[in-house]
């Protein structure tokens, strides 16, 4: 994504908070003025006092009066100023990542199948975050610090523009030491990365598998293996944390720099205009030294930003790429698909995840309602292609399939989805409670019925030995076996009693006794509907009325178990590999 | 904080240090107005310029001085704040470790990696700019009170009577937002773990058509966490200016009161200059610290995280003493009476249990799922602790043999086969530390996995990071291996042959036979256990039936039943 297509981007999002952000400017200008009025004014007043019995009280109390004000002035601005740019920053970062969650319900599955879960969760959470601290609330020191190194050269040129000369050329400077820590320090930077990821790979493996670390005994061995990594990683830390650190003392060296300087020639102008008609006077001096002090703070705070601002561009770069991506083409306007009875065929289907190497090609099915069709193969032969294509996860790339002579492309998604119930190999659950999961396909079934699907599944005898029943909360590693996960999908697909079934392994995880009692279940439900049941075990296949044979991404055989063995193909051999002993 | 502390003690010398070359920069900053009041009532007023030459000059010197003791301070600052995080991380991990599986169930992976990587993070900043930045600021608000006492009393009065009043503003800021920033936090995990979950769960989300409501939910944790950014935003934002206008007004007092001491001839105009150079100094100093409040409360309630972990229990630890012996004739393991409950309640996962394996015999313990087998075999090497009852190895109750070495006499293969990134033999090597090349082959050979290491091209085969490069079978395969190559006295196959063909699982079972070890096994098929010399059957808990394949096909009903299940199909 260019530049200025990323700031449009930018622009679009800002543009609700137009009026906050014209306030936020405003207001900046304001801030700046008093704080760079105040001490002006108690330079003024410094000046009432010129020596014993020679004070000017009126003088005094209007310039003292002034100064309050400013800061008064000033305090007033900055707050509402500070809130009104957090609202913005904030604000702007929650319509991005929302619009970012949004998108993911709307992309093919086969962008989210090609990415790693972290990269896309890190574009949404902490991607956003870094654009939204570096360019909303960078712009907001950016513009202060601009507006308090104009102020401050303004005010010096109307008092005396050689000191303002002399302040303008030395201040540079440290703007120029801070870019050459900084490029110096990128190396140490390097270094300390690589020494992090590779202690953070380490501990990512061993605390993801610590059960079994414990189980052999390991501890002491990972103690060893991790003070190695831990060291190098701190030698790496000191070089990179203190090189990055002397940035301030150096900075602070050149406005030290400054003062003196300031001090010098001021001292010399207030003798050299002294009795003249414009003098420079000790308050001059004074205002003109506090100015100093404060005046590298925003070349500092600049330069930071300035570090942070490609950084924060490329964060935003890649927030917009993923809103912008292409979605699944819109099915508004079509019809919805009904209820179905069931009858499934498909014609002449080719696809391919991969647009060079052609997966399937000429598929033809022909499934009457209530059929049960087992899809079986070697592991990684390609089954779960099969359910991507019906229920429409991904699009044929040629001829079609057909759900009661419906082409589905001509109907909406979730009208399809609808007449499936689906429990896939991965068994998925949401962080929330029994009750949440089960009621995910039909949030408005009563209590009993749920109950029901859940003792229909087998389920809600060790749903109620959990802590808290049916409202106990799932977290992300659980106290489910992986037995009793699938054993809450099935019930979640129990209590849609949708006309077609997919089961992508879906009893793989359970003994054959449990299987046995939840295929009972699963027959009763599955009279007069539709079923695909992508298995290994050989009693769901042998009942089933066809049989899909898949060898590497193809679908190489069909037919009845009979029909298959007596034809004596891969069928037959892989029957023979796998349930002879 | 105790944690952080004793962390720190080990850079006493650095944290120390730090502050103190601090304390010498800060000093050289304090002296700088004092010179300039001198350049005033004494250059200026008597109009000597090589005065004035002088002075700036040893300014300069001052400047030069303070950028040394400065960067002295920056590298002791370093050196402390990198190597506390550097001894936290370390004690962490070791805490890590020591967690028992209740706790590694409750705590979860991701929480433990974010506690040892941005917790930590946020620490070693929060350390390195306390001794940097938070300490400096005293030393230079208090040591410019006292110059400006040295200047004049009455001045001074004004600067010492601010000091409260900011000490105030910078702790109430700090007290309001810690526990707010937390809110931040784990709002912010909610969202992320959100993002997680509907990308893992893309396809069921469509296929329920749930992605409106995912989105609506999403929607209001998002907002939720926005107002409580702002929120936070809102209190922090106050330190920095009412920090300027304090500071202000006491600029004001302070010319007020200075006027009153250079009408009647007490102090110079330079001195007031001075004077008001020091509040310039503190208000500085200040602003910066306000900025820095934001780090610090984030590091203070990271290290309250990280200080959670490291005070959990952990395992108990049991010494070789004491051992409760109880040796009876023939006995290899014995459960008597035993019973488990999962932390946190709800009905039992096992009850009453009691069976017994003599030495070298196979127990086979079959069950539904949920029914308490893999609990059963968890118990022995004390991954969980049984709340009832006692279990005994070699005569000795477990829960007095220290979990080393009891875990060292066991061969455990788990249910989920857990590789390593590294070599075939690198990840045998888990079982014992020194095994000899052929002690490795011999324990392939018997777990059915000389194939494994051959299609790697050998023990020196690389294994990827989760062992990705290895199908199902082969990992598991591998995992058994692991587990005999230490020659244990009792191996626990804890469901674990369920990725192997059943032709595979039988000669692994026969070439069990021949090592000669007791072996607790679990299985979901009756075929891998009906050989067994004792079949253990669980329903929901309890013993239902125990005996030999052909005693329980008279006696148990359920195992009937099993049996029945997985093998009429082939009988039609």
């Amino acid at each position: 994504m260019s530049k200025s297509k990323i700031f449009r981007e930018i622009f679009r999002y800002l543009k609700p908070y137009r009026t906050l952000f014209a306030f936020t400017v405003l207001a900046a200008v304001a801030v700046v003025a008093g704080q760079l009025l105040a001490p002006f004014f108690a330079g003024k007043a410094i000046d009432c006092l010129v020596g014993a019995g020679n004070i000017d009280k009126s003088g005094l109390t209007l310039d003292l009066i002034a100064c309050a004000a400013s800061a008064a002035g000033a305090v007033l601005f900055q707050w509402p100023m500070t809130l009104a740019s957090n609202k913005i920053a904030y604000g702007v970062l929650s319509d991005l990542r929302v619009a970012a969650f949004s998108k993911l319900g709307k992309l093919p599955l086969r962008y989210i199948d090609g990415r790693a879960y972290g990269d896309v969760s890190s574009v949404i959470v902490s991607d956003a975050e870094q654009f939204s601290d570096g360019l909303i609330l960078g712009f907001n020191q950016l513009f202060t610090g601009v507006l308090t190194i104009l102020g401050v050269l303004g005010i010096m040129l109307a008092i005396r523009w050689e000191i303002a000369l002399v302040v303008f050329c030395i201040t540079p400077v440290s703007f120029f030491v801070a870019r050459f820590i900084s490029r110096s320090t990128y190396k140490t930077f390097k270094a300390q990365t690589e020494a992090r990821a590779d202690e953070a790979a380490f501990v990512d493996e061993m605390l993801a598998g610590l059960k079994v670390v414990k189980a052999f005994g390991r501890e002491e061995e990972n103690d060893a293996v991790f003070r190695e990594k831990n060291e190098a990683l701190r030698r790496a830390s000191l070089r990179a944390v203190f090189f990055s650190s002397t940035t301030n003392p150096s900075t602070r060296f050149v406005n030290a720099l400054v003062y003196a300087a300031v001090a010098l020639v001021g001292g010399f102008l207030a003798i050299s205009t002294a009795g003249m008609g414009a003098p420079f006077t000790v308050g001059n001096l004074g205002t003109f030294l506090s100015y100093a002090n404060q005046y590298t703070k925003p070349f500092n705070e600049i330069s930071e930003v300035a570090a942070e601002f490609q950084n924060a561009l490329a964060c935003a770069g890649r927030i917009f790429a993923l809103i912008r991506e292409e979605e699944e083409p819109s099915d508004e306007g079509l019809p919805a698909l009904g209820r179905v009875k069931g009858e499934v065929r498909a014609e002449d289907v080719a696809f391919s995840y991969d647009k060079d190497r052609s997966l399937i090609e000429g598929f033809r099915l022909g499934v009457k309602a209530g059929m049960r069709v087992a899809i079986v193969g070697p592991t990684g032969c390609g089954k779960t292609t099969l359910v991507n294509l019906l229920m429409r996860f991904y699009d044929v790339d040629g001829g079609a399939i057909y759900v009661d002579g419906q082409d589905i492309r001509t109907v909406t998604r979730a009208s399809l989805r609808e007449n499936y119930g689906m429990v896939l190999q991965e068994t998925w659950l949401k962080k929330g409670t029994v009750r949440e999961n089960l009621m995910m396909g039909r949030t408005d079934c009563t209590e009993e019925e749920m109950v029901e699907a859940a003792k229909a599944a087998k389920a809600h005898a060790f749903i109620m030995r959990l802590p808290a029943g049916y409202d106990t909360v799932l977290g992300e590693e659980g106290v489910l076996s992986a037995g009793q996960k699938q054993l809450l999908c099935i019930a979640r697909v129990m209590l849609c009693r949708p006309p077609m079934l997919i089961l992508d392994e879906a009893t793989s995880n359970i003994d054959t006794r449990t299987e046995r009692i939840v295929q009972d279940a699963f027959a009763a439900l599955m009279k007069g509907r539709t079923c695909f049941v992508v298995a290994h075990r050989l009693s769901t296949i042998e009942t089933s009325d066809l049989i899909l044979v898949m060898k590497a991404g193809k679908i190489v055989e069909q037919g009845t178990h009979r029909e298959l063995l007596a034809r004596g193909g891969f069928y037959s051999e892989l029957y023979r590999a796998q349930f002879e002993t | 904080m105790k944690h952080l502390f004793s962390c720190l003690k080990r850079y006493r010398k650095e944290a120390i240090l730090s502050p103190l070359f601090k304390l010498f920069e800060a000093c050289m900053e304090l002296l700088v107005p004092l010179v300039v009041a001198e350049i005033v009532d004494t250059g200026v007023k008597t109009g000597d310029r090589m005065f004035i030459v002088h002075a700036v000059l040893l300014l300069a010197l001052f400047a030069v001085l303070g950028l040394g003791f400065a960067l002295t301070a920056q590298f002791f600052a370093a050196k402390a704040a990198v190597g506390t995080s550097a001894e936290l991380r370390r004690e962490l991990f070791s805490k890590l470790q020591s967690l028992s599986y209740t706790q590694i169930d409750d705590m979860g992976t991701s929480s433990m990696l974010t506690r040892m990587t941005s917790d930590i993070q946020q620490v070693q900043n929060g350390v390195n700019m306390t001794l940097r930045i938070f300490l400096r600021s005293p030393i230079i608000v208090f040591g410019a009170a006292g110059m400006a006492f040295f200047v004049d009393w009455r001045a001074g009065l004004v600067i010492l009577g601010l000091i409260p009043l900011l000490a105030a503003v910078v702790y109430a800021v700090m007290f309001l937002c810690t526990p707010r920033y937390k809110a931040v936090q784990e709002k912010l995990d909610g969202v992320y773990l959100s993002t997680r979950e509907n990308l893992a769960g893309a396809r069921v989300i469509r296929a329920f058509r749930m992605e409106e409501e995912e989105r609506a939910a999403f929607c209001k944790k998002s907002g939720a966490l926005e107002r409580e950014q702002v929120r936070v935003g809102r209190i922090a934002a106050l330190s920095g200016p009412v920090t300027f206008l304090l500071v202000n007004l006491a600029a004001v007092l302070l010319i007020f009161v200075g006027a009153g001491r250079v009408e009647i001839g007490a102090l110079g105009q330079g001195d007031v200059l001075a004077l008001y150079g020091y509040l310039s100094i503190i208000l500085v100093e200040l602003i910066k610290l306000a900025n820095l409040i934001v780090t610090m409360t984030k590091a203070v309630s990271c290290t309250r995280r990280i200080g959670a972990v490291l005070d959990m229990e952990g395992e108990p630890s049991v010494t070789a003493e004491n051992r409760a012996l109880d040796v009876k004739e023939g006995d290899h393991v014995r459960f008597e009476h035993v019973g488990f409950t999962y932390a946190g309640g709800g009905a039992p996962a096992l009850s009453n249990v009691s069976f017994t394996a003599s030495r070298g015999e196979t127990v086979g313990i079959l069950g539904g799922t949920g029914s308490g087998k893999s609990t059963l075999v968890r118990l022995v090497p004390r991954f969980y602790e049984a709340t009832e009852g006692h279990i005994f190895l070699g005569g000795t109750d477990v829960s007095s043999i220290p979990a080393g070495e009891l875990r060292g006499r066991i061969g455990y293969v788990p249910q989920k086969a857990v590789l390593f990134r590294g070599t075939i033999a690198s990840n045998l090597r888990w079982g014992k530390e020194d095994a000899t090349e052929e002690e490795m082959l011999r324990a392939c050979e018997v777990a059915q996995a000389l194939d494994v290491v051959e299609a790697k091209g050998g023990l020196g085969g690389e294994v990827a990071q989760d062992g990705r490069n290895l199908s199902g079978g082969q990992r598991q395969r591998l995992t058994i291996a692991r587990a005999l190559v230490r020659d244990p006295e009792l191996l626990i196959l804890d469901d674990s042959s369920s990725a192997l063909d059943y032709a595979t699982d039988a000669r692994l079972r026969n070439a069990l036979k021949g090592v000669g070890c007791t072996v607790l096994l679990v299985s979901q098929r009756v075929a891998s256990v009906m050989h067994s010399d004792k079949i253990l059957v669980l329903d929901e808990g309890h013993v239902a039936g125990m005996g030999t394949h052909d005693e329980l096909m008279q006696s148990c009903a359920l195992y009937r039943e099993i049996y029945h299940s997985q093998t009429e199909v082939r009988h039609e």
